[in-house]
């Protein structure tokens, strides 16, 4: 009776058991650790008790990337005023083209490069002499075809960390010669297990090459915030902003999203740095913290529900002034957020999600749903660490299926038997999910649509959900059997 | 097909000198040879080529762009009696990947008919097998036979285990085996019987044993071979030896059975070139004790 009852456990429990059926034993001894569902813990705080940042079963087909698409896809590639070189053979440079959705303002070519695609296209004979000469032509080239550009990053791809070419030389060489900024960054793919190593490794880029390089002078204020680990995706860090400026807040430094090196620079002078993608980022605000003495604190904006919450929390840490600002920027929009559930909540009411995404979405948007009248029955990442599982079960009802990791098995099973009205992952899984007959948005990239942050945002959200879920075109989808009792 | 052959062994044995003079041997017997050079050192062909060889596989190939860019001309010179002499080449060291460069220039030779129309094709390879590329000759159906150049010395001795572990790892799918152990004289205890015992417990033999000989170092000062320098000297008759063995060796090698570390370090201390640990202490002690008379 699964459809009736979603978060049963004891319906739960026996479908882990049939999918981990499936699975050649010593597989499934492997996976059943990363299945489970929401429940007290033994701390009496409700726990997802599954593993997570596990290597992968081989041949479950993982829906994981890499550190190379962690750093370059994640990290670095939306800083729009650096040229980011994808160093090594052609492929992972042309597959990751155009970046994610990190929307930016700027033009392309001339001091904006975040869509580019700028490789140094190894061939045999740099992998057998080496690559670092060519790096060097190449920046020199780069200094004359984009003379705006204020700094470079070196992305590894698997090939320089094999042959050990000495990128960091050549980094030190060409920021002395071009006197601008020049990370190298060893984010080959072959490193850990997931992209989250080459968050890691980016953060830690940052720390290394880019703060306390060079000397900021300007006149810091009593509001300045960084607003750190929003990249903009759909333009999702746009209305995030407007939010911490109508409050009174002054965001100097916007982390990674239509950036600039400059913001990247400046951000040890801030007050708070506030944190929206905790999985990505936690490591360089542990640093600021720790060097800089800035303290961090986690936010959600989806949905009016968190936005309200984090406002409020974020507002506590400074004054009356913003305190107050922020219960009239709450009230200001409010209403808003109240028309829109107005509008979508009876049309999406007791709707039923099941979530895939990479390391925060699976729990930030939980309470963006439920706002809308819906509810989450099943939930997971791709790359989660254990304390974002930490920080995802208060997110959930009890019951709730979690899978970390999941295989496109293991998916289409779970979305098989649990029937969900919608169902939230990327594109991989996007198609084969429709086909079974079940709504699906991509919530990686918001299937080309956003920003979903933020009072505006979650408009967005809210029309997209209805548009997914209520589309005309499912009342075409008809059983087989059905369509046969219809022709007599 | 021609017959293949690869001399392996520690670095600074011996392999490019006996290797060379072995094939001068050979090529007076009328057979036709390719040698193949696996070295960034480029040093395999020297001594037949009477010069070292400049034009490289892969600084050619760097020059022009990549290997499809070259012509088997362009990088096969002749040498001694007609031996037709290649070298891979390679980067500088501390940079690049000399392995890959070992599998493009030998992919680049047999792809482009270095290999039609002679008996033997020698690899010569560098020091020790590093990693995957250096280990490229013994893979793929190249080298049917490998020979071990070694000497009395520990390292040599390891050395040569350790290439007849390679060996035994593509000896089921490849169909390498292992020709024989060739002994460079070092003049070390019981060198030959210390040889033979490890030929006979890794399932080989010592197919020869090379006496020292100063002509070897006067001939290579010549940048000839002793067959060359001194045709009728003592040592050219040892090198034609080595290649009448080695010729009739064909289809004789044998699945190398290499032993443990602890075996081998046992086998080393019943020879007596390595101390058990209670000998060292007993001598630690004596040497303490004289040290204390004398003060």
């Amino acid at each position: 009776m699964s459809l009736d009852n979603p978060n049963d456990p004891v319906v739960n429990e026996a479908l882990i058991k049939e999918v981990l059926e499936a699975h050649p034993e010593k597989a499934a001894k492997k996976r059943a650790r990363h299945l489970g569902m929401v429940k007290d813990g033994p701390d009496g705080n409700p726990t997802c008790g599954v593993k997570s940042n596990i290597k992968s079963v081989p041949g479950v087909m993982t829906q994981r990337g890499c550190a190379y698409a962690g750093a370059k896809g994640v990290v670095w590639g939306p800083i729009k005023d650096m040229v980011h070189i994808s160093h090594g053979p052609v492929g992972c440079g042309h597959y990751s083209w155009s970046q994610r959705r990190n929307y930016f303002t700027g033009t392309v070519g001339i001091d904006s490069y975040v869509t580019m695609q700028i490789t140094s296209d190894f061939k045999e004979k740099d992998i057998v002499f080496g690559g670092d000469k060519n790096l060097e032509k190449m920046i020199d080239e780069l200094e004359e075809m984009f003379p705006l550009n204020k700094g470079y990053s070196i992305l590894s791809e698997c090939p320089i960390g094999l042959i050990g070419d000495d990128i960091e030389a050549v980094a030190k060489k060409k920021s002395k010669d071009t006197g601008k900024i020049v990370v190298p960054c060893r984010c080959e793919g072959f490193r850990g297990i997931s992209q989250s190593l080459g968050h890691h490794i980016a953060n830690d880029c940052i720390r290394d090459w880019v703060l306390d390089k060079n000397e900021q002078q300007w006149e810091t204020g009593p509001y300045d915030v960084n607003l750190i680990a929003d990249y903009n995706i759909g333009g999702d860090a746009w209305p995030s902003r407007k939010l911490l400026e109508e409050m009174g807040l002054r965001v100097i430094g916007q982390w990674t999203g239509d950036s600039t090196l400059a913001e990247i620079e400046r951000a040890p002078k801030a007050k708070v740095n506030l944190i929206h993608c905790y999985r990505s980022m936690n490591y360089i605000c542990r640093h600021m913290e720790e060097k800089h003495g800035i303290p961090w604190h986690e936010y959600n904006f989806f949905g009016p529900t968190q936005i309200a919450k984090s406002l409020r929390a974020i507002a506590a840490l400074f004054d009356e002034t913003i305190q107050e600002n922020a219960e009239k920027v709450i009230a200001k929009y409010q209403p808003l957020a109240d028309a829109v559930i107005a509008r979508f909540k009876p049309r999406l009411d007791k709707k039923r999600v099941m979530l895939f995404v990479g390391g925060l979405r699976p729990r930030h948007t939980a309470t963006a749903y439920e706002d809308l009248g819906m509810e989450v029955i099943g939930s997971g990442y791709e790359f989660a660490h254990n304390d974002d599982y930490q920080r995802t079960a208060h997110y959930l009802k009890e019951g709730t299926l979690i899978y970390d990791d999941a295989s496109e098995y293991e998916l289409e099973k779970f979305i098989e038997k649990l029937r969900p009205d919608l169902v939230g992952s990327g594109i991989k899984e996007k198609y084969g999910t429709q086909k079974m007959g079940v709504p699906f948005r991509q919530m990686h990239s918001w299937d080309y649509s956003g920003p979903y942050h933020g009072y505006d945002g979650f408009a967005v959200f809210a029309r997209d959900m209805d548009l997914a879920i209520n589309a005309p075109v499912w009342g075409k989808v008809k059983a087989p059997w059905k369509l046969a009792e219809a022709a007599e | 097909m021609p017959r293949q052959i690869a001399f392996y062994g520690k670095g600074g044995i011996g392999k490019s000198t006996t290797s060379q003079n072995t094939l001068a041997a050979l090529v007076e017997m009328g057979q036709k040879i390719l040698i193949v050079g696996c070295d960034p050192k480029a040093d395999s062909t020297r001594l037949i080529l009477n010069t070292k060889l400049q034009d490289t596989v892969l600084h050619l190939a760097a020059k022009a762009g990549s290997v499809e860019d070259l012509e088997l001309e362009d990088v096969m010179k002749i040498g001694y009696k007609g031996i037709k002499c290649t070298e891979s080449g390679g980067p500088e060291p501390g940079v690049g990947c000399a392995g890959r460069g070992v599998i493009t220039a030998i992919n680049f030779l047999e792809e482009n008919g270095a290999y039609d129309d002679v008996d033997y094709v020698s690899y010569d390879v560098l020091g020790d097998v590093v990693c995957g590329g250096f280990a490229m000759p013994i893979r793929e159906n190249k080298a049917q036979e490998i020979y071990i150049v070694m000497s009395g010395e520990m390292m040599a001795l390891f050395a040569a285990n350790n290439i007849a572990k390679g060996i035994l790892k593509y000896a089921g799918s490849g169909g390498v085996r292992l020709g024989g152990l060739i002994c460079n004289e070092r003049q070390t205890d019981r060198e030959v019987e210390l040889a033979e015992a490890l030929a006979s417990r890794i399932n080989t033999k010592l197919i020869h044993f090379v006496p020292r000989d100063n002509v070897v170092q006067h001939a290579e000062l010549r940048r000839e071979t002793v067959i060359q320098y001194k045709p009728d000297c003592k040592q050219a008759q040892e090198y034609r030896q080595l290649a009448t063995k080695i010729h009739n060796n064909s289809g004789q090698g044998t699945i190398p059975t290499p032993i443990s570390m602890e075996e081998l370090e046992d086998m080393l201390i019943e020879f007596g070139i390595m101390k058990t640990e209670e000998q060292q202490l007993a001598e630690l002690q004596a040497k303490e004790r004289t040290m204390c008379n004398a003060g």
